[in-house]
């Protein structure tokens, strides 16, 4: 569905993305680890056409993104850390949202997420006095929302509380069990295990591995997704 | 595109900057049409605002406007959008809004006091600076990531085009004073879009006799009617050009 080869980024001297190369089909449900800036967010962003790559190129169902945008008709996007336009309430957030893409995908919209997270009920705020963990709900939400065939979600439970993380995380569990793919980042790694299905391993913008997580429990002999990343990286 | 335009229109007209910017406007051309004994004095005067102020304010409000933006725009890039129409719409709200208030404060002053032909030149060429000075805010806005640097490059942009180019100018003119110059500064106008307005207004104006032999020059280049055609042109151009390039700049930006 997702094809990477060879994506450069640099960032000045700093490569940010060193010849990445991955595959991404329906139905899996993919963690992209790896320690802090090594590349994860830029690469989750090249996908969405937000960072143009220096070299190399990334096709989305065989088009290249590059001269293409409706692709991201089908891309759900939650964003690490969530901006929106501060003078904006909830409510005008999502009704513009579903005015800008509603109409284009046909399919009704998906606003299960919003009556869970009771956004329902705060839909007068302003986005500028939201906490970032309200933010992170309508990250979310907004996401979800236009049930698209792929999820991209940056860090989905950062600074969610337990109940509302444990909400997101049946959501995204019936919605891979639905056939879509799902990319996710997260340092959380205990909360990955009953998820994923595939890994891909990144540092210093390389691709270290990309395996199917029943073959890295194999390889490493570990049962918790934690306990076999932390063997693989004190092997090196 | 309609749709982001709506949306980047009401979010600028709930902004009481631009109400407030409207109301200077209309206050300033008011009381100068009423200080003034005659209205093509008052014309004069509201000529140097037109031609120092509106820029200015343009320039400033559009830069932090879209800098402002930064979330707004986060957001949209992820969404099946073309960048194209983001940026598109980003400056049809900003320079419709602008001009818009520009016809407020200062068109209908304009119109109800001084409704000659040097009026309605002076509004026309108002418009046309409001929406080029968007463009050089939006070209300021995308080449750098930092916002103080981005308002400092565009003050820098405007103060270029309303003194130091003058200074320049004047600096070639003095040196070379033994050469025949009125072909070059004809020429050279035209690089400025705040000199060639003022000078189709002053061309309207009685003030042109004052103007000595580069004023006949300019008359008899500017003042036809193909000059002002090719003057109209070159500040159309001028909007094209700007922002055709800042648009180049924004789809190839990282965000």
């Amino acid at each position: 569905m997702i094809i990477a080869s060879n994506v450069t980024k640099k960032f000045g001297k700093l490569a940010a993305l060193n010849n990445v190369s991955a595959t991404c089909n329906k139905g899996e449900c993919i963690a992209l680890i790896g320690p802090n800036g090594s590349g994860k967010t830029t690469f989750i962003k090249s996908i969405l056409g937000m960072v143009v790559p220096d070299s190399g190129f990334i096709t989305f169902n065989g088009r290249n993104i590059i001269h293409d945008w409706m692709y991201r008709r089908h891309i759900g996007y939650m964003p690490q850390i969530g901006r929106y336009p501060d003078n904006m309430t909830i409510g005008q957030v999502f009704s513009m949202m579903k005015d800008i893409r509603a109409h284009k995908t046909g399919k009704p919209v998906d606003e299960s997420l919003i009556k869970a997270f009771g956004l329902d009920q705060l839909l007068q705020k302003r986005m500028r006095t939201l906490s970032g963990g309200t933010r992170q709900k309508v990250s979310a939400s907004l996401a979800f929302l236009f049930n698209p065939d792929v999820l991209i979600l940056d860090e989905p439970t950062a600074g969610l509380d337990p109940l509302s993380s444990e909400i997101l995380k049946e959501k995204i569990k019936s919605e891979k069990d639905k056939g879509k793919l799902v990319l996710i980042t997260s340092h959380i790694l205990s909360e990955l295990d009953e998820l994923i299905t595939h890994v891909i391993y990144m540092q210093d913008g390389n691709v270290q591995f990309h395996k199917k997580l029943s073959d890295l429990q194999k390889d490493t002999g570990e049962e918790k997704l934690a306990r076999a990343i932390a063997s693989v990286m004190s092997k090196k | 595109m309609k749709k982001i335009t709506k949306y980047v229109l009401t979010d600028i007209l709930r902004n009481k900057i631009i109400i407030g910017y409207t109301i200077f406007l209309l206050l300033i051309s008011l009381s100068l049409f009423n200080l003034e004994d005659s209205a093509s004095k008052g014309l004069l005067s509201l000529l140097n605002i037109v031609l120092i102020i509106i820029p200015l304010v343009c320039v400033i409000f559009s830069t932090i406007y879209i800098y402002n933006s930064a979330e707004f725009i986060e957001l949209l890039v992820s969404q099946p959008l073309k960048r194209k129409q983001l940026w598109l719409s980003l400056f049809t709200g900003l320079a419709g809004s602008l001009a818009f208030s520009f016809l407020i404060g200062i068109g209908i002053p304009v119109l109800l006091y001084a409704a000659t032909a040097t009026g309605y030149i002076m509004i026309a060429m108002g418009l046309l600076l409001t929406v080029i000075f968007v463009a050089i805010a939006m070209f300021a806005a995308v080449i750098a990531r930092d916002k103080a640097k981005g308002i400092g490059l565009s003050i820098f942009l405007w103060l270029y085009f309303s003194l130091l180019f003058d200074g320049l100018i004047l600096f070639v003119l003095f040196q070379f004073q033994d050469y025949p110059l009125e072909k070059f500064m004809v020429v050279a106008s035209a690089l400025n879009p705040i000199d060639l307005s003022r000078i189709m207004v002053l061309l309207k104006m009685d003030t042109s006799a004052l103007m000595g032999y580069t004023g006949a020059v300019f008359r008899d280049f500017f003042g036809t009617n193909t000059g002002f055609i090719i003057a109209i042109a070159i500040l159309l151009g001028w909007i094209v050009v700007v922002f055709w390039w800042s648009l180049r700049k924004f789809i190839r930006k990282d965000l």
